[in-house]
């Protein structure tokens, strides 16, 4: 590695650390502000509250019926996570093994759910699921999320998948296992840290999906997020030390998912897709 | 064997000669459930959005283009998105350039990755509390004698900037220090070698290999900056200054329950987005494109 000793790339050095620092300062700022207030007594024109109470938390959780909300939002998650791997595993193996006619035509439909921002075809695709019943269901918040999971898992894998030697699984079929038992019992076990790491990431990108499942969801199949929303959207009603208690309660859920896929996964990894650590 | 056997097979062998057999069916399902529900509904909105309540088949373009409060959105989300995306690649080169340095990066990634998981409602709230009248930042600027009475950030366009900023900049920077870490460093090193110094390095060495990167990671921001939706509602005005494209669209829908004029406004949202797509793509065909490896050749 070069290394610059003038003074020039020295100045330059600390203003970059100087930037780098303001920004993860307000960053930390932000998110404390919150902890903060969700633990305040009162807080108004001074620099900490004037008291400290947990009490909040039990209010949050009776107003907004966190515990019912809990359930729903893993319900969703657990089943967009398991059907996201079905169907992306699968579309992952046959895109990474063969060649076939408009191959790149489909790799492009995967790639648009991911390239499109979600609000922008959340609104026709609302319309349809609203149209077909779906919308407002339980059903209808799931298929919405299946949108940009499934292509996401299909990208991460396709790379997992050509990583592995096709003689492995040639040999495998010498000895007679067909399609079936050559997933289950060859390429599952080889896959899984690759299916773990691409799961575990469609598990944090789903309970933060906000802009579907707000357009796709009804009153009894709202996430935590869209809960959270309608929360501070109609802030005023409640407390806001109780909303900041829910957007605590929110930000530990997602935080141990995200750490537990931090163990598999690098952070460049939730943003650009398919590049193994180095 | 009849002969119709014998032409199936034929025919089978063709088609797996071709790629197709049982296990290119596997891609069925993920590609039947995107036609379904992204595929058919775009192109479902397309047509409903030339289906208006009123008027021709134009008429959801023709009322949106005659009506200031509604085309205006467009200028006022490509007012916030354009600052934003810009200021966030300027800002990441630099510092991507140095975070390659890093022996373990690790931590400073995993703190920039937290807003782009917790998502735009969190930051909103968050920033609700931060940047407010009553707020620390407010605070430590009348401390500092920066300002003279409480300043108000929320409620107006800087909330939703900052909330942006917040949540694209990290989106940026991951993304551009991922292409910056794949250029390989002895280029660098020969660069040196010659005697280089750091700027003619980034100039003549770093720029040309990374401006396809860039481009890609310009567009990915601006487009997710463009369909800025939560924070423009809770951290900004969306009545009046940051009433962006994507709450004329939702307020259309699903305010209005004019479904017709919901889509028309989704099209021109995708529209903008794709404008901008193909300018800066085409601009990146002017530069230099090739390996970021090297070797010798």
């Amino acid at each position: 590695m070069i290394r610059d000793t003038t003074i020039g790339a020295k100045l330059w050095a600390t203003m970059i650390w100087v930037v780098v620092g303001f920004f993860v300062l307000n960053l930390l700022a932000m998110t404390a502000t919150v902890i903060i207030d969700s633990f305040a007594t009162q807080w108004l024109r001074t620099w900490l509250p004037v008291g400290w109470t947990p009490k909040w938390y039990l209010s949050a959780w009776s107003e907004f019926q966190l515990g019912q909300v809990l359930i729903v939002t893993f319900e969703i998650v657990l089943t967009v996570v398991v059907l996201a791997g079905l169907f992306g595993v699968t579309a992952a193996y046959a895109m990474a093994r063969r060649d076939f006619p408009a191959k790149r035509i489909v790799m492009l439909l995967f790639l648009l759910p991911l390239l499109v921002p979600p609000i922008t075809y959340g609104i026709p695709m609302a319309t349809v699921l609203y149209q077909s019943g779906l919308g407002g269901t339980f059903w209808g918040v799931v298929v919405a999320n299946l949108v940009p999971t499934v292509p996401f898992v299909i990208l991460v894998m396709i790379p997992f998948i050509e990583q592995i030697d096709p003689k492995i699984e040639a040999a495998a079929r010498v000895f007679g296992a067909g399609t079936f038992r050559l997933f289950i019992h060859v390429l599952l076990p080889m896959l899984l840290p690759g299916i773990l790491a691409a799961l575990l990431l469609v598990l944090v990108r789903t309970i933060a999906m906000f802009e579907l499942t707000f357009l796709a969801a009804g009153p009894t199949s709202q996430t935590l997020v869209v809960v959270l929303y309608y929360s501070v959207f109609a802030a005023g009603v409640r407390a806001v030390q109780s909303i900041d208690a829910m957007a605590v309660v929110y930000m530990v859920t997602t935080l141990i998912w995200l750490l537990i896929a931090l163990r598999f996964v690098n952070p460049t990894q939730i943003v650009a897709r398919g590049r193994r650590a180095t | 064997m009849s002969a119709p056997a014998i032409a199936q097979i034929g025919f089978r062998q063709r088609l797996a000669a071709r790629g197709v057999d049982g296990v290119t069916l596997l891609i069925l399902p993920a590609l039947l459930l995107l036609l379904a529900v992204f595929v058919y509904p775009f192109l479902y909105g397309l047509w409903l959005s030339f289906a208006p309540k009123d008027g021709g088949v134009f008429g959801n373009y023709a009322a949106f283009f005659s009506d200031p409060y509604q085309y205006s959105t467009i200028w006022t989300t490509l007012a916030l998105a354009l600052p934003v995306t810009i200021i966030s690649l300027a800002v990441a080169v630099p510092i991507a350039m140095r975070v390659r340095l890093m022996r373990n990066p690790r931590l400073l990634t995993t703190i920039l990755v937290l807003p782009v998981t917790l998502g735009t409602v969190l930051v909103a709230q968050g920033l609700l509390n931060y940047l407010g009248p009553q707020g620390w930042f407010s605070r430590v600027l009348m401390l500092l004698h920066l300002s003279n009475g409480p300043v108000r950030l929320t409620h107006n366009y800087w909330g939703v900037f900052a909330s942006l900023l917040i949540t694209g900049f990290p989106f940026t920077f991951l993304l551009t220090l991922s292409y910056i870490t794949g250029i390989d460093p002895a280029l660098e090193q020969a660069a040196a070698t010659h005697g280089a110094n750091a700027w003619q390095r980034f100039r003549h060495i770093f720029l040309p290999l990374l401006v396809q990167g860039l481009a890609v990671s310009f567009l990915l921001s601006f487009v997710q900056s463009f369909a800025v939706f939560p924070s423009a509602v809770l951290l900004g005005a969306p009545a009046g200054p940051t009433r962006v494209i994507s709450v004329a669209a939702y307020q259309a829908a699903f305010e209005k329950y004019d479904y017709s004029m919901g889509s028309a406004i989704a099209m021109i949202m995708a529209a903008v987005q794709l404008v901008v797509v193909v300018v800066v793509l085409g601009v990146r065909t002017l530069f230099y494109r090739g390996s970021t490896a090297g070797g010798k050749g």
